[in-house]
This record gives C-alpha cells, sequence and structure tokens, in this order.
C-alpha cells in the first residue's frame, strides 16, 4: 500500500529549546484513519505541525504526499498545502469572510472556477448543515457551527490527507458527531488519509484505525 | 471607520509627496519661463572698429542667436547742430560700430565670461559689455530658490514615505492573520498579499485625483496666475495629462515600492 506519510528518526523541537519529538519512526499508509494520542504537552500538535510543514525537522527524514519535508522551498510547501486539508481547535476562519467564502478558500487558492468552487460550496454547506448561514460571518455562528464551517473547508478542494487538530475539543455533543461523521465519511468514500490528534478516541468511531501515542518524546504505534 | 482612518491616512500622505512634487514641478517651471523671460531681455552690447556680420559673431560662439547694429544716427543728429558736415561726415566713418547681441538661451555667469573673453580676443572688438553683475545676482538668487524648493520637496517626500511605510505596517498587522491562515492552505505570497496592494493601488489612485483636484481649484482661483504676472511671466500650473499622469505613476510607484517591500520583509520573517 501508498504511504501518504513516512517518518524515519524523525526529531522536532522549536528551534534552541529541547527537543520534543526524537527519532520518531514511523508510517501512515493511503486511505488510513489515524489517531494520536498523549498528554498535554507531549507533542502531538508539534508532530502534526511538522506534517503541515509549519514546523522544520531537526533530524531525521519526514515525506508527507511524497514531498520531503526537510529544507522544503515555500513553493514545493504551497504546492503540498494546497493538497491537504486542515482542521484547527480554535478554527482559524477569516472573521472578514462570509462562511461561503470561507469554505471556499481552498478552491479560490487552487483556482478552481466561481461555477465549480460554488457548487462545491452548496453541497458542503449541505453537508455540515450551514446551508442556511452562508451569508453570514464567523463571529455570528457558535463554536460548533464555526468548527463545521472549517471541516467543509477541510473537504472543500478534495485532498489527499486532511490533518485534524482535536478538532471537537471545545465542541457540544451535535457538532462532536457530525465532524467524526464527515471525517468517517471522508475515509470511507473518497479513501482520503485522516490523521487526528486528540486526547480520547471517540467509543463510536466506526471505521477501522491506526493508533499511536506519543510519551516522552517518543512515538509508539498502539496495537 | 478604522478602515476609513487607515485609507485617509495613507491618502494624506500621498497627496502630500504629489503635493510637494507638483509644487517642485512649477518652481521648475517658472524658474524656465523667468529664463526665457530674462534670455529675451537679455543682450550684450559690443563695440568694434569696423562692420562684423552676423555670421561672424556667430561664428565666435553658438552661443550668440543673433545680432543687431545699433544705430548711431540719433547720436549724429545731436552733434549736427554744433559740427561742420564735413566734420560730421568723417565722424560718421570713424565712429566705431555699436552691436546688440541676442543669446540661444539664457546663461550662466561662467558662460557670459567665456563668451565676453572670446568676443574680446576678436582683433576688430574694442570693447564688450556683459552687465554680468546685475545677470550673477539674479541668476544666482533664481538657482537658491529652485534648490530651497528641491531640498524641501526631498525631505517632504522622504518624511511621508516613511509615514506611509509605518501605514503599511499597521495594514500588514491588521491582515495578518487572514494572510497566516491562507498561507495554510497554500496560498502563494501574491495572493496573500493581493489586498495590501489593491488597498495601495486604491488609495493611489484616489490621493491622483485629490492633487488634480487640489491644482484645477488653485488654477481657477487664478491668484498664481496674478503674481506670475507681475514679474512678466505666464505658465501653466497643471498639465492636467502629463502632470496628472506623472502623479499617478509616482502614486502607484510609491506604494506599490513601499507594499513589496512589507511582502518580502514578511516572507523572510516567516
Amino acid at each position: 500500500m501508498d504511504k501518504v506519510i513516512t517518518a524515519e528518526n524523525l526529531s522536532l523541537s522549536y528551534k534552541d529549546f529541547e527537543t520534543i519529538i526524537s527519532k520518531a519512526t514511523f508510517s501512515i499508509d493511503a486511505g488510513s484513519f489515524v489517531f494520536i494520542t498523549g498528554a498535554s504537552g507531549s507533542g502531538k500538535s508539534t508532530l502534526l505541525k511538522s506534517l503541515y510543514g509549519a514546523i522544520e525537522p531537526q533530524g531525521g527524514q519526514l515525506i508527507v504526499g511524497g514531498v520531503k519535508m526537510n529544507k522544503i522551498s515555500t513553493s514545493k510547501l504551497n504546492f503540498l498545502r494546497r493538497h491537504i486539508g486542515i482542521v484547527f481547535q480554535d478554527y482559524k476562519l477569516i472573521k472578514e469572510w462570509t462562511i461561503e467564502k470561507n469554505v471556499m478558500l481552498p478552491l479560490i487558492i487552487s483556482g478552481y472556477t466561481k461555477d465549480v468552487s460554488s457548487e462545491q460550496v452548496q453541497k458542503l454547506l449541505g453537508h455540515v448543515k450551514l446551508i442556511h448561514q452562508a451569508g453570514k460571518y464567523p463571529p455570528e455562528l457558535s463554536g460548533g457551527e464555526q468548527q463545521r464551517v472549517a471541516m467543509a473547508r477541510a473537504l472543500a478542494h478534495n485532498p489527499i490527507l486532511i490533518l485534524a487538530d482535536e478538532p471537537t475539543g471545545n465542541l457540544d455533543e451535535y457538532s462532536s458527531e457530525v465532524i467524526w461523521n464527515l471525517l468517517e465519511g471522508a475515509n470511507t468514500q473518497l479513501k482520503t488519509t485522516i490523521v487526528v490528534v486528540t486526547h480520547h478516541i471517540p467509543s463510536s468511531i466506526n471505521v477501522p484505525y491506526k493508533h499511536f501515542h506519543i510519551e516522552m518524546g517518543t512515538v509508539h504505534e498502539i496495537a | 471607520m478604522k478602515s476609513l482612518k487607515n485609507h485617509f491616512s495613507l491618502i494624506i500622505a500621498l497627496f502630500t509627496v504629489l503635493f510637494s512634487v507638483q509644487i517642485y514641478v512649477a518652481v521648475d517651471r517658472t524658474i524656465k519661463a523667468y529664463e526665457e523671460h530674462l534670455k529675451n531681455d537679455y543682450s550684450i552690447i559690443v563695440v568694434s572698429n569696423k562692420m562684423l556680420s552676423e555670421a561672424e559673431f556667430k561664428a565666435l560662439d553658438n552661443l550668440i542667436e543673433r545680432s543687431e547694429t545699433i544705430a548711431t544716427d540719433q547720436v549724429l543728429e545731436r552733434l549736427k547742430g554744433e559740427m561742420s558736415k564735413k566734420n560730421l561726415d568723417l565722424l560718421k566713418v570713424t565712429l566705431p560700430k555699436f552691436y546688440r547681441l541676442y543669446l540661444s538661451r539664457f546663461p550662466t555667469p561662467q558662460e557670459i565670461e567665456k563668451l565676453q573673453k572670446r568676443l574680446q580676443k576678436h582683433s576688430a572688438i574694442e570693447r564688450v559689455e556683459g552687465y554680468a553683475q546685475t545677470h550673477d545676482t539674479v541668476y544666482k538668487l533664481m538657482l537658491l530658490f529652485k534648490d530651497v524648493v528641491q531640498i524641501f520637496s526631498i525631505a517632504i517626500a522622504a518624511v511621508t514615505s516613511m509615514l506611509i511605510f509605518k501605514e503599511m505596517r499597521l495594514w500588514q498587522f491588521q491582515h495578518a492573520e487572514r494572510m497566516s491562515i491562507m498561507a495554510l492552505f497554500g496560498a502563494p505570497v501574491w495572493l496573500r498579499s493581493a489586498v495590501l496592494f489593491r488597498l495601495a493601488i486604491v488609495d493611489a489612485i484616489i490621493a491622483t485625483i485629490a492633487v488634480c483636484g487640489a491644482f484645477f481649484i488653485i488654477d481657477q482661483y487664478g491668484w498664481m496666475d496674478k503674481v506670475l504676472q507681475t514679474v512678466g511671466i505666464s505658465i501653466e500650473l497643471f498639465d492636467f495629462v502629463d502632470d496628472a499622469v506623472r502623479s499617478l505613476v509616482i502614486a502607484l510607484g510609491v506604494s506599490i515600492v513601499l507594499t513589496l517591500t512589507i511582502v518580502i520583509g514578511n516572507t523572510e520573517e516567516e
């Protein structure tokens, strides 16, 4: 099976600070569903950040979507990010843009026509049950609704990989369920690789998954 | 409201740059018109012991545009009652020839000096009067005025450019969140910064229109014309084609270069 992510002896740290992840070796198959767990400050989010190039490997090698992340150029990183969907705990929606335009962002960046983009956005807003909120702005929505918008945005450009950093951390039960259903749907129907950083794996998850746990800077695969 | 305030800050700064540049252009235009005015009034008087043609004068220095013989008839007329006709005829023959030399352009004091020396070297020329002293004072005053305006304009342009840079830095902070989110989804630098460029271009156009409007009002009011007419000159204070295009090019140039500086600086910080 093709590997979407390959890490060999990967070490991560913030500039001159102590090493957060030390010599991690793991791989993630295309189309798989992966959870990364660990205590607060264990380095889960740092590992996820390295997967979309927000921090650079300090040692070892990391390959994401066939792109080597060590000393990656800006143009290569932009190219890779156009094929990744990211969901953040704090949503990261553009406050001055409408919900519709926020979901459209990856399509605008990838150069899709307005007609194609609008059709795709309407479809996704339907999936997250926010079609009636399309013209509103993020601050007008609840946290759960904003995260559903962020989820729709992550799916908009049919990415090969979705990275989610504690996507349901601050959400109510209903919104959490919508988010997990969407992630499962993307994985089963579109064969999108999903990597979720979380404190707890939800019991309601209905897809086979891989589980990595981070402890003392080491990444372990849990059978 | 906050956004409108930001727009005003940049528009006013750009307006100041354009206004000072246009003032410099107008002063330069005034001085050129005054030089032309002086050139037409200015001439060198030459006294020669024989007839000299215009071609002979022109051959001495290409600054000489034309020569004019100063008629001596009036002087001789006054002496008619005091001298016999024979002596008067003799005097007419022996009287030196007077010429007035007009120049092709307004000369520098050094050029006048050089020209005088060249003329004096000619065997037939006995005396040259260039009125260099008067000319030198006027010219030096004019150049001083031009230099002061130029320094003043450069100082204003430098200070306001710094203000524009600071203003754009503020814009960048305001848009930083949006730009960083766009970066997370792989937007290239130009797309992330498009909003900054759009704002800079719109404000540059508005500042240009404001400068055109200001000079149109000054032109309509006419007090500048009245002042200039007192020294015998008339200029076009603002050319609504050339000057407007120049202003637009400067405004766009300043705002785009400063936006680029900020965008490139921000990319390096990443």
